[in-house]
């Protein structure tokens, strides 16, 4: 890795990640791109999202969908995790709790192949430091 | 894709549903039915939208349409109005609560948003071990600035304009402390992250270092550049393995990319972090045990003054913040002072993180604007209490806090405000407790706590709480006499006037605590021999309703220590002496014929 030895570095470089993520967004395939994130923090995982995140990856991969899988830290949903967060192109970012095996095969069945909602998806109740 | 064209997203909180969100539910799904719109509109339950107050709560998709305190009867016209003409049904609409304006685009939707992420900004978004992640959102764009754009007098300055107070506990102001440690003259300075998070119920700061660890190190690296000290230390517990690892990915990042080492992002400043493990002592979160723990020395506190800022870790000035506290330094350098002191109230400015535990039904990781009430937080945030049961205390600041009750609810939630109430900030473990909890028996297990974590340098806090706690459990017992409670009183003084660290001042904080706001329930242990929650098993007794005894024997076969006496069809007897209070019996009767006395 190259280090960065400046501001104006730094900052070029966070448009570079941010141009790779859009790229992402917006390249051929974006149409179908599907982002899903499992909340990775202790809690998360002692309530199994370590399986969840493996099944997830199996199953679209199995299913051909094109998805970007990442960990991420505790969204604060403790009484409902594991916690997923997909986010459908175009669409904003859905959290659904409690995803066990049964659950991310019915998210992916119902949300990410046919856009349904599902029970039991979590609201977003906070305000981001941008709003 | 999906057929539907609309949504209809009802709350299925446990507030909403005890208003009738089920209901409500049904009768859309039979009137869609009747509309012939089944398969252009889909009903869908969802979890608390944290705005409990105004269930039950519905909202459409795509327009975002917001209703408030629906009920079965309004689903006709909200179908027929909204869904079938696109008219919203105006007299469900909310209204802004200071100019009783009716909210009616989706941008001024977010108005039931009681919580604002600063701390927690990142956790849940990025990849914790992805640095990258964390550039795109702003990250290390705060050191950037005050590196090449600012003094250190200048960010100490705009930290202190900010308001920030340390997210530890006691609520020290950050750029004061920052100042003073930056005057100390000396060879050699260091920063230290205290990440030595030991309240029981409390998991914030582990949660930022999991979700957001580069947050910490920037504002560990900024801090060192303010105050001229090269080297910082982040003393975490190695009970949290997790934290651990992820700390250590984005070290290793972090020096990769040049943000750590030497000459960062160009100039002369250079920085450094290491870990320092901790072995779960609660008493090395009070900062000169934790200087000592970390310099290879017994966990035990000293005398302040000298204060850490003056002779620390190796007898050199030392900074020591909390991890939250850290978390917030590089939004207040983007954002700037003013954005940020204008959250909160007049002397605490910001959020606070608090980990809601308990009895309460989204149990969870919060981050409130400082001012918030007590009963959003537990009420519209929190979902309310378990099972439909009644609100009693909440226990903040962890064993060296107190409780909050019912008259502490609409108590706006500050520093002050909570010292005022008899009970403190603390690190933000928030422990919700309902009716089924005995005070006595509460104040009794974090003695408990205290006592196993007490270092035993200073012998009031050693032999005093032991003291405290065998009183506690001779209330329990049933054999409290009424001199108890003045005794208890006396001691708790003794040992607060006359520890020397922080846990001991505050370890009788949870008995004076429930004693201000719960004497009945210790003097009903004591003179009548009861406990109202029903929770001291010596005081419980178990009789049989005889009216309602069938005679059937059941308590009789399965009671394990052959307490229950009766022929077969006539009513059953306890034997008091024998019952073991196991409860089995009161389990195990179908006919309601065994009651607690």
């Amino acid at each position: 890795m190259e280090k960065i030895t400046s501001l104006a570095d730094l900052k070029r470089i966070k448009e570079q990640v941010q141009s790779k993520i859009k790229l992402r967004e917006q390249s051929a395939s974006a149409e179908k791109l599907v982002q899903i994130r499992v909340g990775m923090a202790t809690c998360g995982i002692a309530s199994g999202a370590k399986e969840t995140m493996s099944f997830l990856i199996e199953e679209t991969e199995h299913q051909a969908i094109d998805a970007v899988i990442t960990q991420t830290g505790c969204m604060g949903y403790c009484y409902a995790e594991p916690t997923v967060e997909v986010t459908l192109p175009g669409r904003q970012p859905v959290i659904f709790g409690h995803v066990n095996r049964e659950r991310a095969r019915e998210i992916i069945d119902r949300y990410i192949i046919k856009g349904e909602l599902i029970d039991g998806m979590i609201p977003v109740n906070f305000k981001t430091i941008d709003e | 894709m999906s057929d539907y064209n609309m949504q209809i997203l009802i709350c299925g909180g446990t507030g909403c549903k005890a208003s009738e969100s089920e209901e409500i539910r049904n009768v859309f799904n039979d009137l869609l039915g009747e509309y012939l719109l089944e398969d252009e509109v889909q009903v869908v339950t969802t979890g608390c939208f944290g705005f409990c107050e105004k269930g039950p709560i519905i909202k459409v998709l795509p327009d975002n349409t917001f209703y408030v305190h629906v009920t079965p009867a309004d689903v006709d016209e909200i179908i027929r109005e909204h869904l079938v003409k696109g008219r919203q049904v105006e007299r469900l609409l909310y209204r802004d609560p200071h100019s009783h304006e009716v909210i009616h685009d989706s941008k001024g939707m977010d108005f039931y948003k009681k919580q604002i992420r600063i701390a927690l900004r990142n956790c849940g978004f990025i990849d914790p071990e992805n640095i990258e992640e964390y550039i795109a959102r702003d990250g290390y764009l705060a050191l950037g600035r005050c590196l090449s754009e600012m003094t250190p007098e200048g960010v100490i300055d705009e930290i202190k304009k900010s308001g920030l107070r340390g997210r530890g506990g006691a609520g020290f102001p950050t750029g004061l402390k920052w100042e003073i440690t930056s005057r100390s003259v000396a060879d050699q300075k260091y920063v230290v992250c205290n990440a030595d998070e030991g309240d029981p119920g409390a998991f914030m700061d582990r949660s930022i270092l999991e979700g957001d660890p580069h947050s910490v190190i920037e504002a560990m690296t900024i801090c060192g550049y303010c105050i001229g000290a090269d080297k910082g230390l982040v003393y975490i517990r190695a009970e949290y393995p997790l934290a651990i690892q992820r700390l250590k990915v984005a070290l290793d990042q972090a020096r990769a990319y040049g943000l750590l080492g030497r000459n960062i992002l160009g100039s002369t400043f250079g920085f450094d972090i290491e870990l320092r493990y901790g072995a779960g002592a609660f008493v090395c979160g009070e900062e000169t045990a934790l200087i000592h723990s970390m310099e290879g020395s017994r966990g035990e506190p000293t005398v302040k003054p000298p204060f850490p800022a003056e002779s620390g870790y190796l007898g050199k000035p030392t900074n020591v913040n909390n991890v939250e506290t850290f978390a917030n330094i590089p939004v207040i350098i983007n954002k700037g002072a003013a954005w940020f002191s204008a959250i909160g109230t007049e002397k605490s400015k910001g959020t606070k993180v608090f980990a809601l535990a308990g009895k309460i039904n989204n149990v969870g990781l919060i981050e409130v604007p400082m001012g918030t009430t007590l009963r959003e937080v537990v009420f519209d945030i929190g979902g309310g209490i378990k099972g439909g049961k009644k609100f009693k205390s909440v226990q903040t600041g962890g064993p060296s806090g107190g409780m909050l009750t019912t008259a502490s609810l609409d108590t706006p939630i500050d520093y002050e405000n909570l010292q005022a109430a008899g009970t403190m900030m603390g690190s933000g473990g928030m422990i919700v407790m309902d009716e089924d909890d005995c005070m006595v028996a509460i104040a009794k297990y974090y003695l408990e706590f205290t006592l196993e974590e007490s270092c035993g340098k200073c012998t009031p806090c050693r032999i005093g709480n032991k003291r405290l706690f065998e009183i506690l459990e001779k209330i329990t017992a049933g054999n409290g006499k009424e001199e108890d409670i003045d005794k208890l009183r006396m001691l708790s003084h003794v040992i607060k006037d006359a520890s020397l660290c922080g846990l001991g001042q505050s370890s009788p904080n949870p008995v004076l605590s429930t004693l201000a706001h719960f004497e009945d329930e210790y003097l009903a242990h004591i003179k009548q021999g009861r406990c109202p929650a029903g929770k001291c098993k010596a005081l419980l007794k178990y009789v049989v309703v005889e009216d309602k005894c069938t005679g059937c024997t059941l308590c009789f076969r399965t009671c394990p220590v052959g307490a229950i006496t009766g022929e077969r069809r006539a009513p059953h007897f306890i034997d008091q002496a024998l019952c073991i209070k196991c409860g089995i019996c009161f389990e195990k009767c179908k006919f309601d014929a065994i009651e607690l006395a």
